[in-house]
């Protein structure tokens, strides 16, 4: 029955919407429910990326810690975000903090369990590289737009 | 057509670059106008500038403008004491078509491009036809959120405000990031929604897409465009692209036929 509830989070989740129902069993044979109290560190930067994270509610920051400035904010997320790439390849290590802005919940994905599956199945392991990527080139874009600095005044002609 | 003197009655300090000056016209009122265009400001003996209105219209004895420090002329502007005199033509250009607004409303705004947007979103909020308004806005730091108590008065007037920045400070407690991710999660329905873009040309570019991919049509989308606008009546050609004279044709155009190609080129 919990392991319904998680499968019927998953399928609602952008990410992983419309993908065929024994694929979304597979995958939700990896998730838990999860809730995180604001403030709280869903990833910390340099130890071991085995989760990643399906936002349902609430937002969550993507920081960098700064001996001098303390934590920076690079990115905020929301609800239907993912949070976590790095377990993805290898060395599998979280490369930032992910901390929650308010209260936080979220389907966790055993990204061991993850890999394992599409190991022994590269369909698997297809369609949800196929779906991550999408969510990375996003990301990507995103940040080369910003390193633009779009709203710096135009020189005067 | 020859500048109107106006009287710089108010300033206010916007971003460390950006004031709004309230002008009001020596003897008379100002003159009708329509949110989205534009005026031609003379600060005398230095030069002239296209700024847009930024006052909602109606029968306010002021009109406001809001004006970014970027070159002479602007930056008489911005230094203008209270009392200054300046000259004012117009209006001219099109509008933002808020009379046909109907529906859910998508307002995108990246950085002084939400002047622009001011007054059409008062009237948006003031329209018994348009169901939802979306407030979106980008900016390149806290610092350089404008209208801040204007985006307060919008979201207790129902519309649906949320503000991004490009570098977050200490302080900042809002989301980070392009301004485009904060038009996922907004539930407008594609089908019956308009949209209105106003910002640096390579963000419209990019609202409008991810506008297009929820399926919101592209004639009905709105983008305001700039460009060296001199005359304002489209006789100069100073203002020229493409197939637009765009203190005539624009600034503000619909995002449909050759306006796609023209958001990459500069003016002729």
């Amino acid at each position: 029955m919990i392991r319904r509830d998680v499968a019927e989070v998953v399928t609602a989740h952008p990410l992983l919407s419309g993908l065929p129902a024994p694929i979304i069993e597979e995958l939700a044979g990896c998730a838990r429910n999860v809730a995180f109290e604001a403030g709280a560190l869903l990833l910390v930067e340099g130890s071991p990326a085995d989760t990643f994270y399906l936002l349902r509610r609430g937002r969550v920051a993507i920081e960098v810690r700064s001996p001098v400035r303390g934590p920076l904010v690079i990115e905020t997320t929301g609800p239907g975000d993912v949070v976590g790439w790095s377990w993805m390849v290898p060395p599998y290590r979280s490369q930032f903090d992910a901390r929650a802005l308010e209260p936080v919940g979220a389907v966790a994905l055993d990204a061991v369990c993850l890999r394992t599956k599409a190991a022994a199945d590269p369909s698997v392991g297809y369609l949800l590289l196929q779906r991550v990527s999408a969510v990375l080139i996003d990301r990507l874009q995103a940040t080369r737009l910003r390193l633009l600095d779009l709203y710096e005044a135009p020189l005067a002609r | 057509m020859r500048p109107v003197l106006h009287r710089v009655v108010d300033r206010r300090r916007e971003s460390d670059d950006v004031v709004t000056l309230a002008l009001e016209p020596q003897g008379g009122r100002p003159w009708p106008f329509r949110a989205g265009q534009f005026h031609m400001l003379s600060a005398f003996g230095v030069g002239e500038a296209a700024i847009s209105v930024s006052s909602p219209p109606g029968d306010a004895p002021v009109v406001e403008h809001t004006v970014r420090d970027v070159g002479p002329v602007t930056h008489a502007m911005c230094t203008a004491p209270p009392g200054t005199l300046v000259g004012v033509r117009g209006p001219f250009g099109t509008d933002w078509g808020i009379e046909g607004a109907a529906g859910d409303v998508v307002v995108a705004a990246g950085g002084i491009g939400l002047a622009p947007l001011r007054g059409a979103i008062h009237q948006l909020l003031a329209s018994p036809r348009v169901e939802r308004v979306f407030v979106v806005v980008g900016a390149r730091s806290p610092a350089q959120v404008m209208f801040g108590e204007d985006l307060e008065v919008w979201a207790t007037r129902g519309a649906r405000v949320a503000v991004t920045v490009d570098v977050a400070d200490r302080g900042w407690r809002g989301h980070v990031g392009l301004v485009t991710s904060l038009l996922g999660p907004l539930e407008y329905d594609p089908a019956r929604t308009s949209a209105l873009v106003c910002g640096p040309e390579i963000m419209m570019r990019f609202t409008a897409r991810a506008l297009l991919d929820r399926g919101v049509e592209p004639s009905r989308i709105r983008i305001s465009l700039e460009r060296n606008m001199q005359c304002g009546l489209g006789w100069c050609g100073h203002c020229q692209l493409g197939p637009l004279l765009l203190c005539r044709d624009g600034p503000v155009v619909t995002y449909d036929g050759a306006v796609p190609g023209l958001l990459l080129e500069r003016e002729r």
